[in-house]
């Protein structure tokens, strides 16, 4: 992703705490899986309104589908902030996580640094998903 | 009634790869029936055992969630575009 664009998902991640706060990633898709080229960020709000969980809200992924698919793009992944735990799935994610293509970002607010991470969950299994800022 | 049904890239692989599909129907419900019929693979991802909306899937019709509408008996007309989308959430 670009500075922008990170710098767009940290500047939501700080907005929305204490809460968690979530978004959605969209990029090119090719072959059924996407290309690893972020070409939109969408801030979204937390339907959960919650420091433990959060729903991305659906108006806004349909708004988001919408001008991803105006872009020629589909979603390619959600990043959502840990307040106070580290940057890694928590088992709510792993049982919640709804799409293995995706690339789920969490950023972590546990200390003053924020730590951004990248991980594939399929079938209950994480792996990274490195995430180059540039 | 045809409507343009949006799918999430979750269900494509179902639908060839397709975005966007075709599909009849007078309500939300007989369309998830004929794309069903169509697309066997969509099965068990958009209805629940109890033959209500599947608890992971929110649906719009434009710009309305058939939740606060009728849910399945939510009529559809002509040009109408319903849009599946993955319950997106976690912790």
């Amino acid at each position: 992703m670009t500075h922008a664009q990170y710098d767009t998902v940290l500047a939501h991640c700080f907005d929305g705490f204490p809460d968690e706060a979530c978004g959605l990633l969209a990029g090119p898709f090719a072959d059924g899986a996407p290309t690893g080229e972020v070409g939109q960020v969408y801030p979204c709000r937390n339907a959960d309104g919650s420091a433990r969980t959060y729903t991305v809200d659906s108006k806004d992924l349909l708004a988001a589908m919408r001008d991803a698919d105006d872009h020629g793009h589909d979603i390619i992944g959600v990043w959502h902030s840990h307040t106070h735990t580290d940057a890694y799935p928590s088992a709510t994610d792993v049982r919640q996580a709804v799409d293995p293509a995706w690339c789920y970002v969490i950023v972590s607010l546990k200390s003053g640094e924020p730590v951004l991470r990248g991980y594939f969950i399929r079938d209950g299994a994480i792996s990274e998903c490195a995430v180059a800022v540039g | 009634m045809a409507v343009a049904v949006r799918l999430p890239t979750l269900l494509r692989s179902h639908a060839d790869g397709a975005a966007t599909v075709t599909a009849e129907g007078a309500t939300v419900g007989e369309v998830f029936t004929d794309l069903v019929a169509k697309y066997p693979g969509m099965a068990g991802n958009l209805i629940d055992e109890q033959g209500g909306l599947h608890k992971f899937v929110n649906v719009y019709r434009n710009d309305d969630d058939i939740r606060y509408l009728e849910q399945l008996d939510t009529k559809v007309s002509d040009g109408d575009e319903l849009s599946i989308l993955p319950a997106v959430a976690g912790g």
